[in-house]
């Protein structure tokens, strides 16, 4: 091997003991005789701020300049990735979307030519309105998630986060890049507040570009940092609290009744840091009442005093985990073959004159093989919905229901298995919370799962119904277009798009693009629309595509890793009709965190009727005659005023709940007929 | 196979051994022998388009080590359908190897970029020179060359009861290699190895997790040494 000797260079005897020094044992590992950090490079660029810079410090003779060359190696320096070029001052056409019932036949996902800014685009019922490139010192770092407060969109990145200003989707307005370099910096907001989760090892509390390379060190920050950011032009940090895992996601919840105060779940799927570095942090068991494994952070934000904004509780919603996948074949089948085993054990043994062993205690170093399994330690990210009094945590190997009508002291009230399911990811509840669907983010959203060889139930959806407060499976969802090797691909974050009376959910799949699909019936999930990008390099997985993508007061908003900012529409189909998306764009919110869900409420409209009639035309729950001659009431009822308006709407619905007996599809038809009669409510005003 | 037997003269290290001579592989849980105090890494820059933080030798070592870790799961793993694992262990299996396959091409990658050497996708081996003697190491919680061969001897319920036993150790053994790069000055500044390490983490945890309790439906599993 041509690598043999070069290895020589770094792997002395000392270089081994780091390698193999396992368990604990770093004494003098970063101590304090190390030298200072870099100073932090200073913000640059009129839009960019950054918290007030500690004095210049000893520069460190440990980091070379920038640009220092490693010596070259034999073993040979493959073809570097390009750094991102320059996006064009003009970005090109997005591509015209394909609109149809059907979906197009190849496919024109597969085979997009590659490309940072001009990479091949296919579209089927959406069309992207808009892509603004991260500009300046974001260019090239990593962007997460999204938060939405009035019409701002706020973005975070791996230096810090972006606020835009999307009243005009079309051509979104960077108001303010701040710099605070940390992973994952996914970002919620509150009030005049702006919550981030920091949860890598260079994160630093004076938010410098330094790193921390001591694993030790005062200047680490890991944990939500709050900001205020009541001038846009000029975010505070106020406060930041530690936690002893860091934050990798957060949820933040609001307890009804509770109007002073929101609370905030943290998730964190690192390590535990030294106890040197945060005192208290124990790095035990499960029996360990100490450990800062087994449980879940929660944060009291005091809206009027962020700045002590602490710890309050540390529910531990593990205990007692964990559960074995619930399927009823499976499970009859795995017990046959187990039973088939034992037997055949025994026998063999028997051949050969032993005595099968008993089994022995599981153990209790808690580490070793025999150690018991223990369940989950941690959750990736819990989506919180507030008006029904759950959470679904997707907590690694499992899904957890959770009571949180007490914010602060969650309660786990379910949990489901799945054996398709690698690592529980995020979750979304239908907006009536009788359904839930959980992603599995398998291979961390580094990897290209979403080849033809790539299983589709593997890093893909799993939908739930709750019953009675049980987690029952239905079926399994993945974007069903085979990306490239060089294409990070796996499910990711998505949220509900409002439309009335369906479960319809944008979602995305990294570099496998948006997807929108219909989970209505949680047997048969069906895509009915998308967006897709070729990958960055045709030659090499460089990490890009959607990490977000929410419906937002009308528009789907997407957090693209590298490309940056991308706003898209619905286009009305067979499979969406315009009054739907209509009546989706009447529920308007305030402010909108994916993993804080809330309820939509769709005000009394026409376009709402409409859509409830669209519908039923499409479930055929009624006659077309009846069709037709209610979209002409409620035409004459649109054109005429104030009492006729009433009546004829009142009558209309009276007309409706009367054919509601024979119909195939009574809900619909009484969700129609509610919504004549609440519009005929509401037609006291001149224009409803 | 082949892949194994090359490293005759090999160091083997394991579990949370730290020992200058060769030594076999002590069973799981062994007590710590006393580690040296480890020297603060050197740090190197990074090359334009790749990150903007440096990297360390501790993260060449974690990633040249984890090559070799891996490069074993996945041929524990891919005896599964030949070997007549049960259907949750194989479905496990397939996962591993896909799983595993990918991030060795990642890691592969992660070193090329940086113009450091880049092991082999398929030797078990870590390469190193002490003392001016090349060496070829097991990583913590590799298998070593005889329960290697006992696990490929085994079929059916044995299979599935060495395997577990095995891979539970052996992901123990990446998680170690995670906490000792946490460990190490200088190390995953660099935005890709900590997520990395933290997928690592992560993703190992929660296997072991499933594993355990695979173990724990498995017949006659208790005692928790490999035979």
């Amino acid at each position: 091997m041509r690598g043999n000797v070069q290895m020589s260079r770094l792997i002395t005897g000392s270089v081994v003991a780091i390698l193999l020094a396992s368990g604990g044992l770093v004494a003098g590992c970063g101590g304090a005789s190390k030298t200072a950090p870099p100073p932090s490079t200073a913000p640059s660029g009129s839009a960019t701020t950054s918290p007030a810079q500690p004095a210049a410090s000893t520069p460190a003779t440990t980091v070379p300049a920038a640009g220092t060359a490693t010596p070259a190696a034999p073993g040979g320096r493959g073809p570097a990735p390009a750094p991102p070029p320059a996006p064009p001052s003009t970005m090109p056409a997005p591509v015209k979307p394909t609109i149809s019932e059907t979906a197009p036949n190849p496919d024109p996902r597969v085979g997009l030519k590659a490309g940072w800014w001009d990479a091949g685009q296919a579209a089927w019922n959406m069309r992207m309105i808009s892509t603004t490139p991260p500009a300046g010192k974001v260019l090239g770092a990593t962007h997460s998630d999204l938060a939405f407060m009035d019409h701002y969109a706020i973005q975070g990145n791996y230096n810090g986060f972006e606020i835009y200003d999307i009243s005009n989707p079309v051509k979104p307005a960077l108001v303010q890049t701040y710099l605070c370099p940390a992973s994952q910096n996914d970002v919620s907001v509150f009030g005049h507040l702006l919550f981030m989760s920091s949860e890598a090892t260079n994160s630093r509390s004076d938010c410098g570009f330094g790193g921390v390379p001591d694993p030790v060190s005062t200047q680490r920050v890991r944990g939500i940092r709050i900001f205020d950011i009541s001038d846009l032009h000029n975010p505070k940090l106020v406060k930041s609290v530690e936690t002893c895992r860091g934050s990798h996601t957060h949820t933040v919840v609001t307890q009804p009744g509770d109007n002073d105060n929101v609370y905030i779940y943290v998730s964190g799927t690192a390590g535990v840091r030294p106890s040197e570095e945060m005192p208290g942090c124990e790095n035990g068991g499960i029996d360990d009442p100490n450990t800062a494994r087994f449980r879940l952070e929660v944060i009291k934000v005091p809206l009027n005093a962020p700045q002590t904004a602490a710890i309050v509780s540390s529910p531990r919603i593990f205990n007692g985990l964990p559960v074995p996948p619930r399927s009823e074949e499976r499970d009859k089948q795995d017990q046959a073959e187990r039973a088939a085993a034992q037997a055949q054990r025994a026998r063999e043994m028997a051949a050969r004159g032993q005595t099968p062993p008993q089994a022995a205690a599981g153990g209790g170093r808690g580490r070793g093989p025999a150690g018991p399994p223990t369940g989950p330690n941690q959750c990736h990210d819990i989506t919180v919905y507030p008006a029904i009094g759950l959470a679904g945590g997707a907590c690694a190997g499992l899904g957890l229901l959770l009571d949180i009508h007490d914010a602060a002291h969650p309660v786990r009230v379910d949990a489901a298995a799945d054996p398709n399911m690698s690592f529980w990811h995020s979750a979304t509840f239908s907006n009536d919370g009788s359904k839930i669907l959980f992603t599995d983010e398998w291979g961390g959203g580094s990897a290209p799962r979403c080849r033809a060889t790539d299983k589709m139930e593997w890093g893909a959806d799993s939908i739930f119904t709750i019953e009675n407060n049980k987690l029952v499976f239905h079926s399994y969802y993945k974007m069903p277009a085979a990306q490239t090797p060089q294409e990070n691909c796996v499910a990711h974050n998505g949220s509900l798009i409002p439309i009335p009376g369906r479960e319809v959910m944008v979602q995305a799949w990294y570099q496998g693009g948006l997807s929108v699909f219909d989970w209505t019936d949680v047997a048969h999930p069906k895509e009915i629309a998308y967006f897709d990008r070729g990958p960055i390099d045709a030659n090499r997985l460089v990490g890009a595509g959607s990490w977000s993508a929410y419906w937002y007061n009308g528009v789907i908003v997407s957090s693209e890793i590298m490309r940056g900012l991308d706003i898209y529409e619905l286009v009305p189909s067979g499979l969406i009709t315009q009054n739907e998306l209509d009546a989706a764009k009447t529920v308007k919110f305030q402010y909108w965190n994916t993993q804080d869900q809330q309820k939509f409420v769709w005000p009394a409209s026409f376009a709402l009727s409409r859509a409830y009639l669209d519908q039923l035309e499409r479930s055929k729950g009624l006659s077309a005659d009846a069709i037709a001659s209610a979209r002409k009431s409620l035409d004459s009822a649109e054109k005429a005023s104030g009492s006729a308006r009433k009546t004829a709407l009142s009558e209309l619905a009276s007309t409706i709940d009367q054919s509601s007996t024979g119909s195939s599809d009574q809900t619909k038809v009484k969700l129609l007929s509610k919504s004549l009669t609440d519009l005929a409510t509401a037609s006291k005003s001149p224009n409803p | 196979m082949k892949a194994l037997r090359r490293g005759a003269l090999g160091v083997c290290l394991s579990g949370a051994l730290v020992a200058a001579a060769c030594a076999s592989a002590p069973p799981a849980g062994h007590p710590a022998a006393a580690a040296p105090t480890p020297p603060q890494s050197t740090i190197h820059a990074t090359p334009p388009g790749l990150g903007q933080y440096p990297y360390s030798d501790a993260d060449v070592a974690f990633m040249s080590g984890m090559i070799p870790h891996h490069a074993q799961a996945v041929i524990m793993a891919g005896w599964a359908p030949s070997h007549g694992a049960r259907h949750d262990v194989a479905v496990l299996c397939e996962r591993i190897v896909v799983a595993q396959r990918d991030e060795i091409t990642l890691m592969q990658n992660w070193l090329r970029d940086r113009g450091e050497p880049v092991p082999d996708a398929t030797s078990t081996r870590m390469k190193m020179s002490m003392g001016g003697m090349e060496h070829a190491m097991l990583m913590p919680g590799m298998l070593t060359d005889e329960e290697m061969a006992a696990l490929d001897r085994a079929r059916g319920p044995e299979f599935d009861r060495l395997f577990l036993l095995g891979m539970i150790k052996h992901h123990q053994g990446a998680i170690d290699m995670v906490n000792t790069l946490f460990k190490s000055y200088g190390a995953a500044q660099d935005e890709m190895i900590f997520k990395f390490a933290n997928d690592v983490y992560a993703d190992q945890s929660t296997e072991i997790d499933r594993m355990r309790q695979m173990l724990a439906e498995t017949p006659n599993a208790g005692g928790g040494s490999l035979e």
